[in-house]
């Protein structure tokens, strides 16, 4: 067996008295394209800067590639390369100098030829002697995930890569991320976008107020069909709803009805079909999606049930 | 090592690219004092026998341009990067405690002697200053920019912003290093004050550095010696320590 890039048992971690990490368990094999799902404040960045070293765990281990990040913190973090969520940066320098500072760090002291491609991948190479301070916000994120690379991880991570980016940059930066895993990389994503995480990942674990609440290859998260719901009202009163489609009320009033739809089995216009065929006078509709909280509460009564 | 030494470069690179604040103009302020006491003072005060007052000035307020610099070195750094943020590609890195350790304190060391060097060369304009012992001069030099820089690493850790770090600075580091016979013997003072001097530990900086040049102290050199050396040793350890536990880096 090969050992698995990330390994984190029992992890905990309370700010005071906020429990931010509760119990945490995970594995993530090599080669995989993992995502870590879950809204504001779920604890992704806290559980990604534990993985860093950048948080001390308040108990429980976590190793990368074998290595415990505390014990034996100077291979753990070799191994490992963190885009951090904040977009942070050193004024003093270029983006060359703080490519080439980095380097240093992890022990390179010639790098200029990976340093220039990634430039190009990253679509720098015209900045590379600008000031940080010069860069737009996109640019200065992708210097980030330049500074990442510069010593070939064999574990990426990147927390939020996406956050506060315009669409072309997003598809980009996928595009750019998948190249990576098709590399060999470990790449670990934390988003609060469901449909990236399903785009992206093979695996993808859902976090909520520091509890791991499900974990689950991309295929098994989109049989349950999480995400849609169909809202239909009328002016008139409504009949009684067909029985095939009782299951999947999720409210329902005098004039409005709400549905949960499956994204992959439900087609709407045959369910509209059936409510009309079934006396519905319809006057408005609507297809919503649901959003993340929507979809824990979802997940977490049926683990309830 | 190569992370030790590219993170001494890169402090190096950041003092560097602001040279006319970092050392520039503390060499200017000593060059003011020097006139200016100078000025005033040569020919009235003989604090060494034979030693004009000027003379004698000159190696105290090297030395105390010095102290200040290093310490401001590591320490503005330090506070600088965590307001910043930009402190975690160094505490995500393969650096160990005692590399890091090393690198801002080599670095503080570094502006220390560039700052002292300047002053020097300035206050040879005004006279030639004698060298007892060249070796002693660069010992304290070195040492009391290190302890100085260890604990700029200690109050950058400590500070969470810009405020705290220049209180410390400017209620601790600079009275101090005014107070520690720059300007003055600590003989010429009476009763408490002269007992408080002596907790003073700039005081044996300076006292052993200018021993280095006239072969006269007002301590022993084996006393300056030792407190300097402890002082090492002490904040050395408390900055590893802090490093070392995260403590105010990693939460
Ligand atoms: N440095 C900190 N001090 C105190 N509480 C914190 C700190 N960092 C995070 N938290 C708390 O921990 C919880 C998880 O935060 P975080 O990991 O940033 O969530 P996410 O990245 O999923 O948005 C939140 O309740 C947040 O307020
Ligand atoms: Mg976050």
């Amino acid at each position: 067996m090969t050992i698995p890039a990330i390994s984190i048992q029992a992890l905990c971690k309370n700010y005071g008295p906020v429990q931010a990490l509760k119990n945490i368990n995970l594995k993530i094999a090599q080669g995989e394209f993992f995502g870590l799902l879950g809204p504001n404040g779920a604890g992704k960045s806290t559980l990604i800067n534990t993985l860093a070293g950048l948080t001390r765990p308040t108990s429980g281990t976590l190793e990368v590639m074998s290595h415990n990040v505390i014990s034996d913190y100077l291979a753990a973090r070799a191994h490992l390369g963190v885009v951090p969520q904040e977009i942070v940066f050193d004024p003093f320098f270029s983006v060359r100098e703080a490519l080439v500072f980095q380097s240093g760090y992890y022990g390179l002291t010639t790098n200029d030829s990976w340093i220039d491609e990634l430039l190009i991948t990253l679509k720098l190479t015209e900045k590379a002697n600008a000031n940080m301070r010069a860069l737009s916000g996109g640019m200065k994120r992708r210097v980030l995930i330049a500074q990442a690379l510069v010593h070939k991880p064999p574990v990426v991570v990147l927390d939020e890569p996406t956050a506060g980016v315009d669409v072309e940059l997003r598809k980009s930066l996928w595009r750019f991320v998948n190249a990576l895993h098709n590399d060999g990389h470990t790449i670990v994503l934390t988003t609060h976008y469901l449909e990236e995480a399903e785009a992206l990942c093979d695996r993808i674990a859902i976090i909520d107020h520091g509890e791991l609440i499900a974990l689950e290859s991309k295929r098994e998260l989109m049989r349950r069909g999480l995400g849609q719901k169909l809202k239909v009202s009328s002016n008139s009163p409504l009949p009684d709803v067909p029985a095939n489609l009782q299951s999947k009320i999720v409210n329902l009033s005098s004039h409005q009805l709400e549905l949960r739809l499956h994204r992959e089995h439900d087609s709407v216009m045959n369910i509209l079909d059936q409510l009309k065929a079934a006396g519905f006078q319809i006057d408005d509709l609507g297809v919503e999606t649901d959003s993340l909280e929507d979809i824990f509460v979802q997940l977490t009564s049926e683990q309830a049930n | 090592m190569i992370g030790c030494y590219t993170l001494f470069r890169k402090e190096m690179a950041r003092f560097g690219k602001v040279w006319f604040q970092t050392v520039l103009s503390p060499i200017v302020t000593a060059m003011l004092y020097l006139m200016i006491f100078s000025q005033i003072l040569e020919g009235r005060i003989e604090v060494f026998e034979g030693v004009g007052y000027t003379e004698f000035l000159i190696p105290g307020l090297l030395m105390m341009t010095v102290i200040q610099n290093a310490f401001a070195n590591s320490s503005s750094s330090l506070v600088q990067s965590k307001t910043l943020g930009n402190l975690i590609f160094i505490l995500m890195a393969p650096i160990s405690t005692l590399q890091i350790f090393l690198a801002y304190t080599a670095a503080a060391v570094a502006r220390g002697l560039m700052v002292g060097l300047g002053v020097l060369l300035i206050g040879l304009f005004y006279v030639k200053v004698p060298v007892h012992n060249f070796g002693i001069i660069l010992l304290f030099a070195i040492c009391s920019s290190a302890v100085l820089g260890a604990l700029g690493i200690i109050a950058g850790i400590w500070a969470d912003k810009f405020d705290q770090m220049a209180a410390f600075q400017n209620f601790i580091i600079v009275p101090l290093s005014f107070l520690s016979g720059v300007f003055y013997s600590i003989h010429s003072l009476q009763g408490v004050w002269h007992t408080l001097s002596r907790f003073n530990p700039f005081l044996y900086m300076i006292d052993g550095f200018r021993y280095g040049f006239f072969g006269v102290s007002d301590v022993p050199l084996g006393t300056s010696l030792t407190v300097v050396f402890v002082s090492l040793i002490v904040l050395s350890a408390v900055s590893c320590w802090m490093i070392h536990t995260g403590y105010k880096l990693r939460q």
